[in-house]
């Protein structure tokens, strides 16, 4: 479903800010695969995601979605196939517009936005019983401005948003990393929910080792711009925390100490 | 003494006396303050080129009347300048980077030699209405402000319509949260550009009805305009949640738009009959949109702030 083929990518070249960001990075998922992703902070996962949703051009290399070479797109084309839900609340949804406004701005991602209604009479019942489903209470508030929900209500709404026209590709950028506890897991149950039901294919990335031994059925560790890891099925569930630690000691050396404890976060 | 003698050298006849054409010239930059909302309001834009654009119309207006058009069409190709010009700002924007207000700056300069040029490098150029046939014009202040007041509500319709559209969601959208734009699929720099477009379009509107109702165009006509233009938009935002509160939906915040213009020249005619000083007008309406741009500020200030804390002697929470 996703090929990624030899990415590079450095910020800020030639500058005392010079950062490689993506070096040499390759990745080939299946369709249907739910892939975490873990690493160290500067790791590459953010950047590896927004490689692929194509918020800026990678320096070489190819990134391919279901069989179309999508590497020269922007990110608007690319929206068309991929739904994305930010680690920042605030960034998933139009804060000044309307709830039932920000979900029809979504139904129609990838279709083109002529002179008809913005929302029409009967996709207003559609939405109505997507939100029942999300148990907030939503559904009741559906021409109240976005802007005045919370951060739950709004990663809820995104991924429902991000759902809404079935996307080849799953992006969560760390979505509940700025939720509280309860929310931050009721806000993964109901990704697992979502791409249960759509059978998406989805990277999600997350700083709890727990969750990333948790969901998903390939998980894949990231450090320096490179996938170091990448496991699945049966041995994905036999998992424990402390083996993902003893591999990360293992395989990215030097860096541990302050690492391993960002990791057990 | 003097002050009795200042109150009754004024006249409340002559107040009434002018105030029907303070509302024609109020309902006309009324109009202009709509484009300043589309920019301003829905993208989230301080669009300088109206300064600009709203003289490019009154030129065009003029100038086409002069050689023989009739006054509608003449309006028509002034509409059309005005998109030019606010396409030309959002392209030095989206495609060169350049920072929004200063593409605006920039259009807007560069307008002063443009308008000079359709002027036939007369930085004045009068239309009489005893020769040509007008939309508009003081000679006839009421019919002024019926065709004024139609051509307002033809547009708050138009609007009101079309940013509920798909397209006019996607606009908003933009304005809203670029980032959510982009990843659901929408080309965010084809909607600054397009509501750019669509804005200077009516500011030129505005200027050719200007034109017409003062029986000239003046290359300075438009000086300011960005700043009455933002007046109208706030004064029209303060009265309309004063009088109508949350039952304010989008067609009345439209209305309230010219509203807004329509009170602000109430209050120049004001203004001009206490005999204050015209040319100190700037200034005082400089003074009322800093005001009520930073009350939105202050007031969120008052509620979370160290000035609340120094106040109450401590922490609430402490």
């Amino acid at each position: 479903m996703l090929k990624l083929e030899h990415l590079y990518k450095t910020f800020n070249p030639g500058t005392i800010n010079q950062k490689v960001a993506l070096s040499d990075l390759s990745l080939h998922l299946n369709p249907g695969d739910f892939v975490t992703v873990i690493g160290g902070n500067g790791a590459g996962k953010s950047t590896m995601l927004n490689a692929i949703a194509g918020v800026w051009a990678v320096d070489s290399g190819r990134i391919i979605l279901d069989g179309q070479d999508v590497t020269a797109l922007p990110e608007h084309k690319r929206a068309n196939f991929i739904g994305r839900v930010f680690q920042d609340p605030m960034m998933g949804t139009a804060p000044n517009m309307q709830l039932e406004e920000n979900l029809a701005l979504a139904m129609r991602r990838g279709q083109r936005r002529g002179l008809g209604w913005g929302v029409t009479k009967a996709e207003r019942e559609v939405y109505r019983e997507k939100l029942k489903t999300l148990n907030l209470g939503l559904e009741d508030r559906m021409t109240v401005k976005v802007g005045l929900l919370s951060g739950g209500q709004r990663q809820a709404l995104t991924l429902l948003m991000a759902s809404l026209q079935k996307p080849k590709l799953l992006l969560l950028d760390e979505h509940t990393a700025a939720l509280d506890p309860a929310t931050a897991a009721k806000v993964l149950d109901l990704s697992d929910r979502i791409v249960a039901e759509n059978q998406l294919t989805a990277l999600m990335i997350t700083h709890n080792m727990t969750d990333a031994i948790k969901h998903g059925n390939r998980l894949i560790m990231m450090n320096e711009g490179q996938i170091i890891l990448d496991i699945s099925g049966e041995e994905k569930k036999q998992l424990t925390k402390q083996m993902l630690m003893d591999k990360f000691a293992e395989l990215a050396g030097t860096q541990v100490e302050s690492d391993q404890v960002l990791l057990s976060k | 003494m003097s002050i009795a003698v200042y109150f009754s050298s004024l006249s409340l006849l002559k107040l009434l006396k002018n105030m029907p054409g303070g509302i024609a010239q109020g309902l006309i930059w009324g109009l202009m303050a709509l484009g300043v909302y589309i920019t301003f309001r829905l993208l989230d834009v301080a669009d300088l080129t109206v300064d600009g654009s709203f003289t490019t119309g009154g030129a065009c207006t003029v100038m086409l009347i002069l050689a023989g058009w009739p006054a509608w069409a003449a309006l028509l190709v002034a509409v059309l300048a005005g998109v030019a010009a606010g396409f030309c700002t959002g392209m030095l924007h989206t495609k060169l980077g350049i920072p929004a207000i200063l593409a605006g700056i920039l259009t807007q300069f560069s307008l002063y030699s443009i308008n000079l040029h359709i002027m036939g490098m007369a930085a004045n150029k009068a239309v009489s209405v005893d020769k040509f046939s007008l939309i508009l014009s003081s000679r006839s202040v009421p019919m002024a402000i019926l065709t004024g007041f139609l051509i307002a509500l033809a547009l708050v319709s138009l609007f009101y319509w079309y940013f509920g559209t798909e397209q006019g969601s996607a606009l908003r959208a933009t304005g809203s949260n670029g980032a959510m734009s982009r990843a659901q699929g929408i080309d965010v720099d084809a909607m600054k550009v397009l509501g750019l477009s669509i804005s200077n379009g009516v500011v030129a509107l505005s200027g050719g009805l200007m034109a017409q109702y003062q029986g000239f165009a003046d290359i300075n006509m438009g000086r300011g305009a960005i700043v009455i233009g933002l007046a109208a938009v706030i004064i029209g935002e303060v009265v309309g949640r004063a009088l109508l509160g949350k039952r304010l939906n989008f067609y009345g915040t439209l209305s309230f738009t010219v509203i807004g213009g329509v009170l602000y020249y109430a209050v120049v005619v004001i203004v001009l009959w206490l005999k204050l000083n015209s040319n100190d007008l700037k200034l005082f309406t400089a003074i009322i949109v800093a005001v009520f741009l930073s009350v939105p500020y202050l007031r969120d200030q008052s509620k979370t702030s160290f000035a609340r804390l120094k106040k109450k002697g401590g922490s609430p929470n402490a």
